[in-house]
């Protein structure tokens, strides 16, 4: 395996609505930022990759739009996932692999202000069985939640107490959206918006963009102080229909989390920090048992997606929060995770480290 | 040229429409069918479980699937979701739940509406039974949703 | 067993989706121009070309674009096509002709509508000139042309145009770097 690292990331706020500024006038500076903590310039840049939905703002081959930001005349080697920026990261990943290039821009947007992202999610749903009953992304969150209350393993006060460390947590991160000292009773006063889940079991609909830029080895040695390397990565799809899947546990975030200690010999056991991307409160303590994480572990020390949720991208964030821990030297093995689908359908394990 | 004015970002609402239509194949296809008729069939998977819906393939071992085998319209809650206010992609008035239920003589629960009277009346393990919607034209909202077994069907 | 029953070949699936839009901070101005009947580009301060319409962005150089330039109604044709399919909720009847048009002043064309000719006689290089509609049916579109006719001046060698748009475009480079004006150009 080629030794990959990250070496810059940049993200814009999380914010709750930006009104002024459209998808490319939020990632033009954003490219901006990572590509002056590369030290690169676009010309070195081998591939880019992007990550974004076209529901999710309502416009049309937006992603096409958003290469303008690239300064993609003349053409640059580029391709798009219609999922989260994470797998951007893993196709480029792959084309490092296979020897073609040496370097990668990842990046990914969101503007779920601009429409209704629960309802958009429903797209994503089988379209005979499920999505004729537009069950909105909260909805099928709160039946994972409940089938999780029902195995005795967590209570809502669990969830609660993700929440409360959450936005504890986030008290440290600029980009947050909510953050601050909550208690488990004040949360539990809240009503529900799909039992057993609160608003604030829910991530926040968020607006923003990420940018991520990997390298081989030689690069990233070069360019970058303390790159954070890819030790391994794998992702794992399970079953699209809801009552095929045990969703109160998620194995395919365990099997891709076995792939990973095959490739990198560094278990859960053996990490500083992991930063999860679990949208919804119940779906941390999911995460946490299929990965094996235990207390000695701190996880999400960004706050999580609750604290900040740029759909499209909230799981490359997960890697760009755990390369800033390794390059600033808060940690240095960090595990990751990513999601996309219907609660937690497809599931991406990553270890990074520092050295 | 008025600056401020010139500034002042605009706004506009707009709908987006996809105006799809569908070929659900032989396998849903015949399933469909089977609802308008208010009849309902599982399909026998690989292991021997029945699976509702019918799925073309086995989930485990992608194996082809054809065994129809009719299942109650009767059956339990496994898992569900009560929800206050509905959002108006929804398309139910009041409070309702979202559950996955699973029909007597199925083994996989799927997922569909429950109507009752309040939250607090459900369990898991509850009974429920189909409300068929009088318009049916063969499609998943054939079934307008399930209700209490011990319910009046139409209280809803 | 089988179902003995037909399969249910279609079903009707739409999606109806609801958005609430702002209109981009760079495209914002254009808007307001449009409104008023004036065609606003963007100058690249980068490239020193004027992009039309403006996007806020610079396709060549990734930066930003905010600098106005007021550009004229007329250009010529570099491309164009007839279509002879009707498109599904479309209020226009095929056939009608389509044109890639680069204004006068800009370095981008735009895309519209050719009438008041032959489709035959549509040629790239043709000289063209926007025909508005009525000033009180104006709104933020640039549907307020109703389309462009051909002016009946010469044609214009488009490898030519190409060539001084190039050498136009320098230039403006070269003055930028000696005063920065951030006046509203008027190409």
């Amino acid at each position: 395996m080629r030794e990959v690292g990250i070496i810059a990331y940049a993200q814009s706020p999380q914010i709750r609505q930006e009104r002024a500024l459209n998808e490319v006038e939020m990632l033009m500076p954003m490219l901006k930022v990572a590509l002056v903590e590369s030290g690169l310039t676009m010309d070195d840049i081998d591939f880019v990759c992007s990550g974004s939905c076209d529901y999710i703002a309502g416009g049309a081959f937006s992603f096409v739009g958003a290469v303008d930001a690239l300064g993609a005349t003349p053409c640059k080697m580029e391709s798009h996932v219609e999922m989260d920026a994470a797998w951007a990261l893993y196709e480029s990943w792959l084309k490092i692999q296979s020897g073609e290039i040496k370097t990668a821009l990842i990046y990914g947007f969101g503007k779920s202000s601009v429409g209704s992202l629960p309802d958009i999610m429903s797209q994503q749903l089988d379209p005979y069985y499920m999505a004729p009953l537009w069950p909105d992304s909260i909805s099928l969150a709160a039946l994972q939640a409940n089938t999780l209350l029902q195995t005795g393993r967590y209570n809502e006060e669990d969830f609660a107490a993700v929440v409360v460390d959450s936005r504890r947590k986030a008290k440290a991160n600029d980009n947050a959206q909510l953050f601050g000292d909550v208690s488990i009773e004040q949360l539990l006063a809240e009503p529900y918006i799909a039992s057993p889940l609160r608003r604030h079991d829910c991530c926040p609909i968020t607006d923003g963009v990420s940018v991520m830029i990997i390298a081989e080895k030689s690069v990233a040695t070069k360019q970058c102080e303390r790159p954070a390397f890819i030790r391994g990565i794998d992702h794992r799809m399970e079953v699209h229909q809801l009552g095929l899947r045990q969703l109160a546990e998620s194995t395919s975030t365990t099997l891709a989390l076995e792939k990973v200690k095959e490739q990198s010999g560094i278990g859960s056991g053996g990490v500083d920090i992991a930063e999860i991307y679990a949208p919804f409160s119940p779906q941390t303590l999911i995460l946490k048992d299929a990965l094996g994480l235990t207390d000695t572990v701190n996880i999400n020390p960004s706050g999580g997606a609750l604290a900040g949720h740029i759909m499209m991208t909230a799981g490359l964030d997960r890697m760009g929060m755990a390369y800033r821990a390794i390059s600033e030297g808060q940690a240095n093995r960090a595990l990751c995770h990513a999601t996309s689908g219907p609660c937690l359908q497809h599931n991406m394990v990553s270890v990074l480290e520092g050295i | 040229m008025n600056s401020s004015s010139s500034n002042q970002i605009l706004e506009a609402d707009f709908e987006l429409g996809f105006t799809y239509t569908r070929s659900p194949g032989i396998i849903i296809g015949k399933f469909l069918a089977a609802l308008k008729q208010k009849k309902l069939y599982g399909i026998r998977g690989s292991d021997g479980s029945v699976l509702f819906p019918p799925t073309e393939y086995d989930p485990r071992t992608a194996a082809s699937l054809n065994d129809f085998v009719p299942v109650s319209a009767e059956g339990e809650i496994v898992s569900w979701t009560w929800i206050e206010t509905p959002r108006e992609h929804h398309q139910v008035k009041g409070p309702f739940a979202f559950a996955l239920i699973k029909l007597d003589g199925a083994d996989t629960p799927f997922l569909h509406r429950l109507f009752c009277d309040d939250a607090s009346s459900i369990s898991a393990g509850m009974k429920v039974k189909v409300d068929w919607n009088d318009d049916r034209c063969g499609a998943i909202t054939d079934i307008r949703g399930f209700v209490p077994l011990t319910a009046t069907v139409g209280n809803f | 067993m089988d179902i003995d029953l037909d399969p249910i070949e279609s079903i009707a699936v739409p999606i109806y989706h609801h958005y609430h839009a702002t209109s981009a901070k760079a495209i914002t101005p254009f808007l307001h121009a449009i409104k008023r009947g004036e065609l606003m580009g963007h100058l690249s301060s980068a490239t020193g070309k004027v992009l039309f319409p403006p996007l806020g962005a610079c396709p060549e150089s990734g930066e930003a674009t905010h600098e106005p330039v007021i550009l004229k109604d007329s250009g010529t044709v570099i491309g164009f096509t007839t279509v002879h399919l009707p498109i599904p909720g479309s209020k226009l009847v095929p056939p009608f002709t389509v044109a890639n048009i680069l204004l006068d002043g800009a370095d981008q064309t735009c895309s519209h509508l050719i009438s008041e000719c032959e489709l035959g006689d549509v040629v790239i290089g043709m000289r063209v000139q926007a025909v508005w509609r009525p000033k009180d049916q104006w709104d933020y579109s640039l549907e307020n042309i109703e389309y462009f006719k051909p002016t009946g001046e010469a044609l214009v060698d488009v490898d030519e145009l190409k060539q001084h748009c190039l050498e136009r475009a320098k230039l403006r480079v070269k003055n930028r770097v000696k005063g920065n004006s951030t006046e509203v150009h008027h190409a």
